[in-house]
C-alpha cells in the first residue's frame, strides 16, 4: 500500500499512558489473557492494558498537564503519565495502533476532549492518535508476542504493532514505540486518460489490473460509445478527450458492477430442467421477485413504496411509515471482521436514514453465518479462524448497533463448515417516518434542476475505494486492503439526529446515503430524475489530502449521506449542521442536461450521459442446468437413546443457545420492545420473533423475524427456499401474527453462478438460483407476503493457488408482521402445570439436512418441504385461537425438531413435560423427536381452553402429546415401551454450554 | 408559563440515546418536557432557567471513547458549570441514567461532598469486561434522601451497560456516601436479599452493589439502570407469565420528582 508511511514524525508529539492503578484488577487486561488462554492455548501469568493517547499537538507542558488529569484520566480508579511508559514489572509489551488513514474514532473524540478541555479546537494538521498497549508478563517470548499481535490483538490490514522486552523499553526510555499514522503520500493529482483502443485480451488485463470487474461485453460496450460519432463530438466540444478518462472509466464500472446493478439477477436465462427441457427466463428479479410482490401485493393495502428506495416502506398506521431493509457486509468481513460488521450495521442504518425523506432508525436484526468457531483443520490463506471471525464481527455489529442507539431485535447464528471461505453478515435495519412530512407525503422524493448537492457527515479518504467492485469477485490474493474501513457510530448518530431536525423542517428535497460507490453512485442515482449533475470534486472535504477526482468520487469514507437541497434552504441547512457540529458542504449541483459531469479545480475531468451509465450495461445471458445432486439416502437406526440425543441436538452449534452473544446488544433502548428475544421465568429461553410497539401510547405493533436454511441447499435449493420463508412465517404466527400483514426481504448469498474456468460448476449453481427463485414465489404467494426489499450478493467463494471454496446457498429472509395490537402477543415458555401439550402441523419423514443427521456426519436427501397451501389455511386457524387467547405459549419447531422445542418452552418456563410419542402418527421415534419437518408448532393450552382450541384447528394435523407438569424433568416415552426422563436443568445446560462465551 | 405545569429538559446531542424514551417517560408522568441539544444550551444557558428539572438520559456520548461519559462531562462542566450549579440551588431536580449517570459522576456533580465539581466517584467496566442488556432487582434504601424514590421499595428495570461499576474515590468518601443518606438504590435478589457482589444480580460488580446514588440535597440523582424503559407492563420481561400493574414501576421515579417540583418550586417564578 503506497498509503503507508512509517515513521514519519512531524512536529512535536507527547504520549500520555493511561492504565488502571496497580491496586485495581483490570477487567480488560484480564479479558485479554482469558482470550489468550481459550483462542490460543497462551497461559500467561498477567496482562494489563495501557490506552496510549500520542498526542501531535503544539501543546505547552501547562496544557499537557491540563489534557491528562482532566481529560484523559479517571482520577479514581486509573494513574498515568507524560512521556514515560507506565508499564512495570513485565516481560513484554505489544503495541497496536493504527495504519495511516485508518478512521480512529477515539483519536477523533480525544481532539474534542482537547478542543473542550483548553477553550480551543487543534490546529490545521494536528491530531491525537489513540494505540493500546498489552503488558504482558510471564511465559511469553518475542515469538509469542508476535503472534498474539498477528492473530488476537491486531488485523496487519489497518493495524500496525511493535513488540519490545523490558530490556528494551528500558533502552528506548519513553520514546514513542510507533511512529506517527499520517498519510504522507502527495502524489501529483491528475486525470489520466486510458485508451481502450485495444484487442480483446488487453481490454480484459485492462478490466483486471485496474479492478474494474468488468467482462468483455461490457467493456465493449464502453468501446463502442467512445466511438460513437456524436458522442465524439460532444466530448470534443467539452474539451475532453476522445478515449474515457480515469474517473469516467471508474464511475461506469462502480455503476455497472454486480453489487450496483444486479447483472445476474436480470440477466437472460437459458434454463434447462431435470427432463432436458429448456425454457427463457427473462430476468430472475422480473420473472420472480418483482412477480410476487405484484401478485401478493394485489391482497394487501399497505405497500407504500417498494423496490426503487433504499428499503422497502409499508403504512404502519394512518400517521407512520415504517422502513425495511436488510445487508450484507460478507466480503469486508472477511478481510476484518470487526470493521467490516460495524461498517454493515452503520450501512444498512443509512439505508433507512435515506429511504423516503429519512426514516428514524428503531430496530436493527443481525444473522451471521460461520464455520464452527472450534474448526481444527488449515486455514487458508488471507482467511482467519472461524471463532476470531465470529467474535469480530459480534463486537463490530454490537458496537455499531449499541453506539447508534438502536436495539437489536432479532436475529441468529448459522454454523456450516463452507462458512469458511466467506463469512455472511446480513444486518437489518427498520425504521419509522411520518406519513407526512413538513406537509409532504414522506415517501415521495426527487431532486430538482437548481437544487444544490450536499454532502454532510464524515470526510471522504482513501478507504474504502473498489468496495463495489470488490464485492463483485471472489476473494484472491490481491484483494485490495482499502476495500476495508471502520464505522464512526458517534459521527453517524450525530448525522442521523441533525438531518431528522432539517427533515421535520422541510430543508431538502431529496436524500440517500453513501454506500457502494460513494459519491459517484448517490449522486449518479439521484441525478436520474432532475436528468443530471455538476460536482465539483475539489469542494468535497478530505480527510488528508493527495487523493485523484475518480478516488474522491468512488471513496466509500462511512458515514455520510447526500442530500438536494434547494437554493433557498441551503443557508439554513448549513446553520443547522452547524450547531449540531455535522460537517455539510455543498459540491454540486443537480440539472437537467441529460449528463454527470464532473470538475475539478474549474476543469471538466470526466462527463458521462445519464443514459448511457444507467442503461448501457449490455444485458448477460447466462445458461442454467438442473439435475438433481446424487446423495447417499439417510441411514437411521432405531437404537433408542433419545433422551442422549435430544441432549446432543440441544448442544448443537446451530440450535444452542446464543444468549452470550444477545446479551451484549442493547435490545432495548427506545423502549419499545415487547417481547425480547430471551424469554420465560429467568429470560434465557429463545424467542421466536422480536415485537415491538414503536409509537408511545399506541398498542399497534411490529413483529420481526427471520428464516435461514442453508443446510438444506445442497439436497435442493427450492426447499431451502420454501423452508426458510415458513420458518420467518411461523415465527411471527407463533408470536400471533397474522398471515395478510406480512412484509418480506429476500437476501441472497450466492457462491459464483457464472460458468468460467474458475466456475466450472456455474451452470448448475445458476441452476440452484433459479430453484430457489422458484419456491420464493410460490410459497411468498402463497402466503400472501409481498417483498418490500432485498438485496444478492453474488461472488461469495474463496480461491487463492488450488484451494477453492463456496459457501453453500444462502438466502435470508426477514419477515416483519404489523400487529394490531400487542397486549394479545405470546410467548414460547411454558406457563402452568396441567396445561396440555400439543404439536401442531404435520410430522413427516423428514431428516434430510437435520441438525440429527448432521450429528451422525450424515446429509440425507429428504429434505423437508413446505405445503405452503395447507399451511397456509392452518395459520390462519392457529392465529384464530392465539387471538381469542385459548393458547398460553408457542414455539416453532426448527432447527433440531420437535423435541428441541419442546424442552426449550419447558425449560423456559421452568416447569417440566410429559410426553407420549405414540400418539403421533409417525413410525419412528427418531422422525418423531427430531425430523425439521415445516409448517409445525410446540403449543401448550390450558386444560379448560383445550376443546376450544381442539375445534378452532378442526381439519388441520395436530396431536395431543401430553402436559405440562410441576416437577422439573422432562418425561418422554415413545415406542417399543421406552420411557425415559431428564431435568430441565440438565437439557438447559445442555443448550447453553457449547457457546457460553 | 403556568405555575402548575413542570417543564423538564432532556438533554440531546453527541451519541445521547435515550432521548426519546426519556421524554416520553417524563410526559406520561405529568411533565412538559422538551428534548434540547446540548449546543442550544450552550448558546444560551439561560433556557436552563425555564426548566424544573434536567434529565441526562443513556447513550453512549462521544461513543465512550476516553472513558464512558468522561468527553461530556467536561463539556457540561466547562460549559455549564454555573448555570447548572445555579440550577441545583435553586432547588430543582437532575437525573442522571447510565450513562447520565457516568455524565455527572465524572463531572463532580455527584455526590458532590466537597461543594465543588471535583469527582469523588466512578463508574467503570463491568466486572464481566463486556456490555450487558439484562433486567435487575433493585431495592431503595431504607434512609436515602433520594427524593426521586419516595414511597418505592424495590424495583425491577433494565440495566444496560459496559461501564457501570461503581467504585468511590476512598473509604472516607464511601463512609459519607453510606452514612449520609446518599445512597439511592442497591442492586439485590428477586427476594429482596442484597446481591453482595454475586453476579448477575449485581451485574457489574459495583462496590456496596451500589446502582444509584444522589446528591445530600437529595434532589440530584444518578443510577445505572433505565427507569424510563419501565413505564408500562408491557416493557416488563416477564409480563405475559405474571400479574403485573398497568403502570411500570419506573414512572413513579418520573412522579415523584414532578410532584416534588410541582410542592416546592412552582411558587418560584419559572
Amino acid at each position: 500500500m503506497p498509503l503507508l508511511s512509517e515513521e514519519q514524525v512531524i512536529g512535536a508529539a507527547h504520549r500520555i499512558e493511561v492504565g488502571m492503578r496497580r491496586d485495581l484488577p483490570d477487567p480488560a487486561g484480564a479479558g485479554v489473557r482469558a482470550r489468550l488462554a481459550e483462542d490460543m492455548g497462551i497461559h500467561v501469568k498477567d496482562v494489563r492494558v495501557i490506552d496510549v493517547y500520542t498526542i501531535h499537538a503544539n501543546l505547552n507542558d501547562d496544557e499537557l498537564e491540563r489534557v491528562r488529569a482532566e481529560l484523559f484520566t479517571d482520577p479514581v480508579i486509573q494513574e498515568s503519565s507524560i512521556d514515560a511508559p507506565l508499564a512495570n514489572d513485565y516481560d513484554y509489551v505489544i503495541e497496536v495502533g493504527f495504519r495511516p488513514g485508518v478512521t480512529d474514532n477515539v483519536g477523533k473524540s480525544s481532539a474534542e476532549g482537547i478542543a473542550d478541555t483548553l477553550g480551543r479546537a487543534l490546529a490545521p494538521g494536528e491530531a491525537v492518535y489513540k494505540s493500546t498497549q498489552y503488558v504482558v508478563k510471564g511465559n511469553v517470548d518475542e515469538t509469542i508476542c508476535e503472534s498474539i499481535a498477528r492473530d488476537l490483538l491486531a488485523n496487519v490490514l489497518i493495524q500496525r504493532w511493535v513488540v519490545k522486552s523490558a530490556k528494551e523499553m528500558q533502552d528506548a526510555n519513553g520514546a514513542s514505540l510507533l511512529g506517527l499514522p499520517i498519510v504522507t503520500e502527495r502524489s501529483t493529482i491528475e486525470v489520466a486518460t486510458v485508451s481502450l483502443d485495444l484487442a480483446e485480451p488487453e481490454l480484459l488485463a485492462l478490466s483486471r489490473d485496474k479492478m474494474l470487474a468488468l467482462d468483455l461485453n461490457e467493456l465493449k460496450a464502453i468501446q463502442g460509445y467512445y466511438r460513437d460519432p456524436a458522442v465524439a463530438k460532444r466530448r470534443a466540444a467539452a474539451g475532453l478527450p476522445a478515449q474515457p478518462t480515469d474517473i469516467e472509466l471508474e464511475i461506469l464500472a462502480q455503476t455497472w458492477s454486480e453489487h450496483c446493478k444486479h447483472k445476474i439477477f436480470n440477466a437472460t436465462i437459458e434454463f434447462v430442467d431435470e427432463t432436458g427441457k429448456t425454457r427463457t427466463i427473462d430476468s430472475l428479479f422480473k420473472s420472480y421477485v418483482k412477480a410476487t410482490t405484484d401478485e401478493a401485493g394485489k391482497r394487501v393495502d399497505w405497500l407504500v413504496s417498494v423496490f426503487h428506495d433504499n428499503a422497502g416502506i409499508i403504512r404502519f398506521d394512518e400517521h407512520w411509515n415504517f422502513a425495511l431493509k436488510a445487508e450484507t457486509h460478507n466480503s469486508p468481513s472477511a478481510l476484518d471482521p470487526y470493521g467490516g460488521a460495524i461498517t454493515g450495521i452503520v450501512g444498512v442504518n443509512r439505508d433507512v436514514l435515506g429511504a423516503g425523506l429519512g426514516c428514524r432508525c428503531i430496530l436493527n436484526t443481525d444473522v451471521f453465518c460461520f464455520a464452527s468457531p472450534y474448526h481444527e483443520g488449515e486455514i487458508p490463506p488471507r482467511l482467519m479462524h472461524p471463532r476470531r471471525v465470529l467474535r469480530g464481527v459480534h463486537q463490530g455489529v454490537k458496537d455499531g448497533g449499541n453506539q447508534s442507539g438502536i436495539p437489536d431485535v432479532n436475529g441468529a447464528i448459522v454454523f456450516h463448515e463452507r462458512f469458511l471461505g466467506k463469512p455472511l453478515v446480513f444486518c437489518g435495519t427498520g425504521g419509522l417516518i411520518p406519513a407526512k412530512v413538513a406537509g409532504r407525503p414522506s415517501h415521495e422524493k426527487a431532486a430538482r434542476p437548481g437544487d444544490r448537492i450536499v454532502m454532510c457527515g464524515g470526510r471522504i479518504g482513501k478507504d474504502g475505494i473498489h468496495g463495489a467492485t470488490f464485492s463483485s469477485e471472489e476473494l484472491h490474493e490481491g484483494s485490495p486492503a482499502t476495500a476495508v474501513q471502520i464505522g464512526d457510530a458517534i459521527t453517524q448518530k450525530k448525522m442521523a439526529d441533525c438531518l431528522i431536525e432539517a427533515r421535520d423542517l422541510g430543508l431538502f428535497t431529496c436524500i440517500t446515503d453513501n454506500g457502494a460507490g460513494g459519491l459517484s453512485s448517490s449522486i449518479g442515482e439521484m441525478a436520474r430524475v432532475p436528468g443530471g449533475a455538476e460536482v465539483h470534486l475539489d469542494l468535497a472535504p478530505l480527510k488528508y489530502p493527495g487523493l485523484a477526482p475518480w478516488e474522491i468520487f468512488l471513496s466509500e469514507a462511512q458515514e455520510r449521506m447526500t442530500l438536494a437541497v434547494p437554493p433557498e434552504h441551503v443557508d439554513a441547512f448549513m446553520d443547522l449542521a452547524r450547531r449540531r457540529e455535522v460537517e455539510a458542504t455543498v459540491v454540486g449541483t443537480f440539472t437537467d442536461s441529460g449528463r454527470l459531469e464532473c470538475y475539478y479545480q474549474g476543469d471538466l475531468v470526466g462527463a458521462l450521459d445519464m443514459d448511457f451509465l444507467h442503461d448501457g450495461v449490455p444485458k448477460m445471458h447466462l445458461k442454467a442446468v438442473w439435475r438433481k445432486p446424487e446423495l447417499q439416502p439417510e441411514v437411521l437406526v432405531e437404537d433408542h437413546r433419545l433422551i442422549t440425543d435430544l441432549k446432543a441436538v440441544l448442544g448443537s452449534l446451530n440450535v444452542c443457545s446464543k444468549e452470550s452473544f444477545v446479551r451484549m446488544y442493547d435490545h432495548e433502548v427506545l423502549a419499545q420492545s415487547v417481547l425480547k428475544q430471551f424469554q420465560g421465568i429467568d429470560h434465557d429461553g429463545p424467542g421466536d420473533a422480536g415485537v415491538i410497539r414503536p409509537v408511545p401510547g399506541s398498542n399497534r405493533g411490529i413483529a420481526i423475524s427471520c428464516g435461514i436454511a442453508p443446510k438444506y441447499s445442497d439436497i435442493d435449493t427450492y426447499w431451502m427456499m420454501a423452508c426458510s420463508i415458513d420458518e420467518a412465517v411461523r415465527n411471527l404466527v407463533a408470536v400471533g401474527a397474522q398471515l395478510g400483514t406480512i412484509a418480506g426481504l429476500d437476501n441472497f448469498c450466492w457462491p459464483d453462478p457464472v460458468q468460467s474456468e474458475k466456475t466450472p460448476d456455474g451452470e448448475f449453481k445458476l441452476a440452484q438460483l433459479v430453484r430457489c427463485c422458484e419456491a420464493l414465489y410460490d410459497v411468498c404467494t402463497a402466503y400472501d407476503i409481498p417483498l418490500i426489499s432485498g438485496k444478492d450478493s453474488m461472488k461469495n467463494d474463496y480461491k487463492i493457488g488450488d484451494t477453492k471454496i463456496s459457501i453453500p446457498p444462502t438466502v435470508l429472509f426477514t419477515a416483519a408482521a404489523i400487529l394490531e395490537d400487542v397486549r394479545k402477543v405470546i410467548s414460547m415458555d411454558v406457563k402452568t402445570p396441567g396445561d396440555v401439550v400439543y404439536v401442531v402441523g404435520e410430522t413427516r419423514n423428514e431428516l434430510g439436512g437435520s441438525e440429527y443427521l448432521a450429528l451422525r456426519g450424515q446429509l440425507g436427501t429428504n429434505v423437508p418441504k413446505v405445503d405452503a397451501p395447507s399451511a397456509r389455511r392452518m395459520y390462519v386457524s392457529l392465529h384464530a385461537a392465539i387471538a381469542q387467547g385459548l393458547v398460553a405459549s408457542c414455539h416453532d419447531c426448527s432447527d433440531g425438531g420437535l423435541g428441541v422445542a419442546l424442552a426449550e418452552s419447558a425449560f423456559a418456563g421452568g416447569f417440566g413435560m410429559q410426553i407420549d410419542l405414540n400418539r403421533m402418527n409417525v413410525k419412528s421415534d427418531i422422525i418423531a423427536l427430531f425430523s425439521e419437518s415445516q409448517s409445525r408448532f410446540a403449543v401448550t393450552v390450558p386444560s379448560r381452553h383445550a376443546a376450544a382450541f381442539e375445534s378452532a384447528l378442526v381439519g388441520h394435523p395436530f396431536t395431543r402429546l401430553g402436559l405440562v407438569i410441576p416437577e422439573e424433568l422432562f418425561r418422554l416415552k415413545g415406542r417399543n415401551g421406552f420411557d425415559g426422563e431428564v431435568s430441565l436443568s440438565e437439557l438447559k445446560e445442555a443448550w447453553q454450554r457449547p457457546l457460553r462465551w | 408559563m403556568e405555575n402548575s405545569s413542570i417543564h423538564a429538559l432532556v438533554l440531546t446531542g453527541f451519541g445521547i440515546n435515550c432521548d426519546n424514551e426519556t421524554a416520553s417517560a417524563l410526559t406520561r408522568a405529568g411533565a412538559h418536557a422538551d428534548r434540547v441539544h446540548l449546543n442550544d444550551i450552550s448558546a444560551d444557558p439561560s433556557l436552563l432557567e425555564r426548566y424544573h428539572i434536567l434529565a441526562v438520559p443513556g447513550g453512549f456520548s462521544y461513543g465512550d471513547d476516553v472513558g464512558s461519559g468522561r468527553i461530556l462531562a467536561n463539556r457540561l462542566r466547562y460549559k455549564l458549570g454555573d448555570p447548572l450549579r445555579k440550577f441545583v440551588a435553586d432547588g430543582k431536580l437532575v437525573v442522571g441514567i447510565c450513562n447520565g449517570f457516568q455524565v455527572l459522576a465524572k463531572m463532580g456533580m455527584l455526590p458532590m461532598l466537597s461543594g465543588d465539581f471535583i469527582q469523588e466517584v466512578t463508574l467503570t467496566n463491568n466486572d464481566s469486561g463486556r456490555f450487558e442488556d439484562r433486567w435487575v432487582t433493585l431495592k431503595v434504601e431504607p434512609n436515602t434522601r433520594c427524593i426521586w424514590l419516595k414511597g418505592i421499595k424495590q424495583l425491577e428495570l433494565p440495566v444496560r451497560h459496559g461501564e457501570g461499576k461503581f467504585i468511590a474515590r476512598d473509604e472516607a468518601i464511601m463512609d459519607q456516601i453510606e452514612n449520609g443518606g446518599l445512597v439511592a438504590v442497591r442492586y439485590c435478589r428477586r427476594d429482596g436479599e442484597l446481591a453482595r457482589g454475586n453476579f448477575p444480580e449485581n451485574p457489574n460488580g459495583a462496590h456496596h452493589d451500589i446502582a444509584g446514588i444522589c446528591d445530600t440535597t437529595g434532589r440530584v440523582f444518578g443510577l445505572m439502570p433505565h427507569p424510563e424503559a419501565y413505564v408500562d407492563r408491557l416493557n416488563h420481561p416477564r409480563w405475559y407469565r405474571e400479574k403485573l400493574p398497568e403502570e411500570g414501576a419506573g414512572l413513579q421515579v418520573f412522579r415523584n420528582a414532578i410532584e416534588y417540583a410541582r410542592e416546592n418550586l412552582c411558587a418560584a417564578s419559572v
